[in-house]
Order: structure tokens, then C-alpha cells, then sequence
């Protein structure tokens, strides 16, 4: 059988949900001889490869390179998995999302600095007005909502992907 | 005394009391309508919109919560339209706010959540809100946090009604609603509130807590109330 392109990518978040794909924990050698992970914190690739048939994102698009990132990820790949409330709802990094940009940055960088006070321009990527989930800016073909999603609803989305079918989280999966 | 009718709730036929709800109706009949406002004991308000039934003959939905079930009438709890326009209703509640259910003190325990977990909502279809809103730590034992509230008017209810201060009132109009102790003062300056915590306890959401309580750890009894409803002969 051919095996499944896969990837994952970890925007706006805690990296939670990736903590919590690995807790399958022996499920995972189940997984993997049906899997190829071409790409996401857990392997070394440095581009997002083309022709990915299942991309599981974690996290909110916070930046212009989450937003960058998350519409490279959508045109390279077949199926989109919104993993974890971040990347369903905003969630807590979307809790700056009735304060202005400017205010935050000066808050943490200059108020909030003892030494080297002043809001980077290099390096650290410029911030979206808000933190936003991730059918706001792409078209997302599964919404897995959880903070995180439990192991075991995650080796049920894993399983059911790989049977070509798009699970029915319906009634099983909750905010939070 | 009242007399006896029959209505027809999901084809099965129901004898009720003249005056009775259609929500009072189905629930004596195990007959389970999705609400966020309504509450045993308690007057009821229509506010949340997730009881909507249908009823034969009305081309509109009506809340069961308030419509009053009369003889012949035959009622729809469950189908496709009225699952649509109860998700609507949920996702309507979370983007107006900011419900951050992860850091939630009610995580868990919370009405909202679980009915969005019950009616399938894994994603809101609406872009947020995110209001600026204020939290009111000033009461020596509470906390009101506007960010929560879906504007059930439960707590207004429960305080005028069962315990008599009528301290909560809705201010406002539309999306600028907010609910307000003593005619809009801080919670903790009310001359009325007796912290008897009752507007707490029926709290479907995290928007009126106790203190000293970290995300997850804030549950809540309704069941006192609605004794305390009926020692008092209170309920409507």
C-alpha cells in the first residue's frame, strides 16, 4: 500500500496538540509504517514539500508568516486538519484580540523590558491585527477542537484518515 | 381548576396541564429540549433561542420555553431545521464574546460547552467579535466576568425571584447589553446583593464565579434552587 504524505505544522500555539499526537503512544508504530512525515517540528525538513495528502496544523495564524505558511501548507496539501482549539477558535492567542497590536508589543518590549527596551523590526515576524483561526483564512477540511485534543480522538483522526475516510467528530470533540 | 389537554410532541401523545409549557410538557415526558436559560424553578425568559420547536400549522419557530401548549397542538423537538438553527444560535454565543473555554474557570463544567459538544459545533462558521469587556472582582466573594455572559438573565431571575434583592438587572441595548447589579455599579458597592451566591450557582457559563477557584475547579449546583422554588411556593 502506498503510504500516506503527511505533515504537520505548529503555528500560534503551545505546541500542545503535537504533545499530545505523541501520546498515542505505542499507536504510533501502528501509524508510522503507513505514513511518510515529510514535514512539522517532529522531522528536520526546512521546506514545506509539495503534494502532502494530509496536513495537521496546531495553532492560531498570528503573523504574516503563519499567514504565509498556512496558504503555502493549503495549496501543497489535500487535506487540511485544523488540530487543537488555537488553530479552531483563536483561543488564548486570541485573547489580544481587543487590544491593539502597537499597545502589546510596547507593554512586553518596553514596559515590560529591563534591558534593550524597544519593539524588534527584524527577525521576529511582524503581527496580524488579530490572532486568527484557521478557516478564517484558508478552507480547513477537519476541525479537531480540544486543548488539547485527547491521544485518543487524535489516533481516531489519524486512523480515519488513513483510511481515506473524513472522520465524523460530531458530539465527541468540545472546546477546551 | 385547570383542565387536562393532550398536544402531540414528536408524534407521541402527552397529557398536560392547561398553562404548561411545551418545554414543561416534553420534560414530564422525557422528552429532552436543548436550553440555556431556562431553569426549574424559575419564570422562564426565551432568551437563549435553543429550545425552538416546531409546531404544525406555524410557519415560524417558537421557544418551548414560553409558549404555553395548547389542545391539538402537535410539536417538533428534533429535526435537521431546528438542528441548524440551534448550532446557529450556539456559534452566534461564541462569537459574540470571548469564551476561552481552555482558560476557563467552568471548563468542564460549563452549559455552553456541553451543548456545543452535544449539538456537534467543532467549529464556529463566524468570525469573532472579540469585544473589549470588563470583569468586576470588586465583590468581596465574587466575580463577574462580562467576557462569559451569554445574557441568559438566569442570575436576574434567581435573585428577584427566589431570593427576593433584585440586584441583577440587563443593561443596555442589543450587542451593548450587559448585565448589572444595583442599576449599573460595581457588583461589590450593591446596596441589595445578601452574597448569598444564588446568581452564582445557576450560572450556565463561567461569567459569575466564585473566588479563589483556577480553570477547571468552578462547579455549581441548580438542584437547591429549585427546592428552594418550591418551599417557597415561587414557581410560576
Amino acid at each position: 500500500m502506498k503510504k500516506a504524505r503527511l505533515a504537520t505544522a505548529w503555528l500560534d500555539g503551545c505546541s500542545g496538540c503535537h504533545m499530545s499526537l505523541l501520546d498515542i503512544d505505542e499507536a504510533l508504530a501502528v501509524v508510522a509504517p503507513q505514513i511518510d512525515l515529510l514535514y512539522g517540528p517532529l522531522v528536520d525538513a526546512q521546506e514545506f514539500p509539495q503534494d502532502i495528502d494530509v496536513a495537521i496544523v496546531e495553532g492560531a495564524v498570528s503573523s504574516h508568516d503563519d499567514l504565509e505558511k498556512i496558504r503555502l501548507i493549503r495549496r501543497n496539501s489535500r487535506i487540511l486538519v485544523a488540530l487543537g482549539d488555537c488553530a479552531v477558535t483563536g483561543n488564548v492567542p486570541a485573547m489580544r484580540n481587543s487590544i491593539a497590536v502597537k499597545t502589546i508589543l510596547e507593554r512586553v518590549y518596553i514596559e515590560g523590558a529591563d534591558i534593550d527596551k524597544g519593539v524588534p523590526t527584524e527577525v521576529v515576524p511582524t503581527l496580524l491585527k488579530q490572532a486568527l483561526p484557521l478557516h478564517d483564512v484558508v478552507k480547513v477540511d477537519l476541525h479537531v477542537p480540544g486543548c488539547p485534543p485527547s491521544a485518543r480522538m487524535i489516533l481516531f483522526v489519524l486512523k480515519e484518515l488513513l483510511e481515506g475516510r473524513i472522520p465524523d467528530l460530531k458530539s465527541s470533540a468540545r472546546f477546551g | 381548576m385547570s383542565s387536562q389537554i393532550t398536544v402531540r410532541i414528536d408524534g407521541v401523545l402527552c397529557t398536560a396541564t392547561e398553562g404548561e409549557t411545551i418545554f414543561e410538557v416534553a420534560e414530564a415526558n422525557g422528552k429532552h429540549i436543548p436550553s440555556l436559560c431556562h431553569m426549574e424553578g424559575v419564570s422562564s425568559a426565551g432568551s437563549c433561542r435553543l429550545c425552538l420547536v416546531e409546531v404544525a400549522g406555524i410557519d415560524r419557530l417558537l421557544p418551548a420555553c414560553t409558549t404555553p401548549a395548547q389542545r391539538g397542538m402537535a410539536v417538533t423537538t428534533t429535526s435537521d431545521r431546528l438542528s441548524s438553527h440551534r448550532r446557529l444560535a450556539l456559534e452566534l454565543m461564541f462569537v459574540e464574546r470571548n469564551h476561552i473555554c481552555a482558560v476557563c474557570v467552568s471548563n468542564g463544567h460549563c452549559e455552553l460547552q456541553a451543548l456545543a459538544q452535544s449539538l456537534g459545533v467543532t467549529h464556529v462558521r463566524y468570525p469573532y467579535n472579540s469585544p473589549r469587556l470588563s470583569v468586576d472582582v470588586s465583590h468581596p466573594r465574587f466575580v463577574l466576568d462580562h467576557n462569559r455572559c451569554i445574557l441568559c438573565s438566569r442570575c436576574v431571575r434567581v435573585c428577584d425571584e427566589i431570593e427576593g434583592a433584585h440586584v441583577w438587572d440587563i443593561g443596555g441595548r442589543g450587542i451593548g447589553s450587559r448585565v448589572v447589579a444595583d442599576l449599573d455599579r460595581p457588583w461589590g458597592e450593591s446596596q441589595a446583593c445578601t452574597a448569598c451566591g444564588k446568581c452564582v450557582q445557576v450560572c450556565p457559563t463561567g461569567a459569575l464565579v466564585e473566588k479563589g477557584y483556577a480553570v477547571e475547579e468552578m462547579t455549581r449546583s441548580k438542584a437547591a434552587i429549585a427546592r428552594l422554588a418550591v418551599k417557597k411556593g415561587a414557581t410560576p
